[in-house]
């Protein structure tokens, strides 16, 4: 007596799989969490209208108008690779060139942008401006700048916290985002 | 001779039997990193470049807004409105929107609630700005313009 073990035909296994891979590829997004975090000023108090005042030398100023025209320090700009560099040399001279920033601390990248100005020139910009900290702050701790950002991203972890504290010592990120002017809308 | 023509009568086939195997493992894959999308985006979305960019800790305190023109033009003209989940908002209804998102969330987390506005390249400043200044009196102050990595090489 020849004794048959029942078995499941498993030929179409294959196609069903690929049925699902297939219904899953064209559905899947692959979500995009990262970008350019900042923080935003607390709201302004009615109340109490603040008058800052600050040193002209101590601020470096940013302009963008409503045709994403640049205006660094006053001087027009149209190839942005040398800002970078100018932002760098402002934030860490502490005082060196008496007409450029005192210290980090009151060291302040100022970006003021229109009203009409594009998001795209805008996020350009803001890319610059946090690079040229990112790579002090890299510098500082011994890292490249991505594994500085890395590391920002996962300060749940002690290691990663210690380098990011390490970086971003002394040099606080003022980085200041005025409400745009409106000139063009 | 012989010995020629008895080599090419082999029969070459790849073997099948690992391709359910590898194929389940691509299906596991997706199924794993798959996330369905719960609202369709109805403004453009054409995201910009960056190269400095920071991920987020944590998914579950990031809520998204979209910004951008609207992709159906003829119904709801040109200008760029704010999507938020699955409906236009206008500016005045974002601080009831950021307590509805904080709500949802724990407590002694609501303070960390992250915006992250998807931005199309397109769109103006004047909004994002007048939707900043909402959420700075909603006190949802920490932000993350949603950007890809790379540095455009198109100039303008």
């Amino acid at each position: 007596m020849a004794r048959t073990t029942p078995e499941i035909p498993n030929a179409s296994m294959a196609d069903i799989a690929f049925l699902m891979l297939t219904f899953f590829l064209v559905t899947t997004t692959i979500t995009n969490d990262r970008g350019l975090s900042i923080g935003l000023p607390p709201p302004p108090d009615p109340n109490k209208p603040v008058e800052i005042k600050m040193q002209e030398k101590n601020i470096f100023k940013i302009q963008v108008n409503s045709s994403d025209a640049l205006l660094v320090e006053g001087e027009p700009m149209d190839d942005v690779s040398v800002l970078k560099d100018m932002i760098k040399k402002f934030v860490t001279n502490k005082g060196v060139d008496p007409a450029s920033s005192d210290t980090p601390e009151k060291a302040i990248v100022s970006f003021k942008t229109d009203r009409g100005t594009s998001h795209k020139r805008f996020v350009e910009l803001l890319d610059i401006i946090q690079g040229a900290y990112y790579d002090i702050y890299a510098e500082q701790a011994g890292v490249t700048n991505k594994e500085f950002r890395e590391a920002a991203s996962q300060l749940s972890d002690p290691g990663k916290r210690s380098v990011y504290e390490r970086g971003k010592r002394d040099y606080p990120m003022n980085i200041s985002i005025a409400e745009p002017t409106k000139v063009g809308n | 001779m012989s010995k020629f023509k008895k080599k090419a009568q082999v029969k070459q086939e790849i073997p099948t039997a690992s391709m359910p195997d590898v194929v389940f493992m691509l299906l596991f894959f997706f199924m794993v990193t798959t996330e369905i999308r719960e609202a369709s985006i109805e403004v453009k979305q054409q995201i910009p470049r960056a190269s400095q960019l920071r991920r987020l800790e944590r998914k579950s305190l990031v809520t998204n807004l979209y910004i951008g023109a609207p992709t159906k033009a003829e119904v709801y003209g040109k200008e760029p409105k704010i999507q938020a989940n699955d409906a236009f908002i206008e500016t005045t209804d974002i601080i009831r929107w950021v307590n509805a998102e904080k709500g949802k969330l724990l407590e002694i987390e609501q303070d960390q609630l992250t915006v992250a506005l998807k931005v199309d390249m397109e769109a103006k400043r004047g909004i994002i700005a007048d939707v900043e200044t909402e959420l700075r009196k909603g006190n949802a102050r920490k932000i993350l313009y949603t950007a890809l990595e790379g540095v455009d090489k198109k100039k303008n």
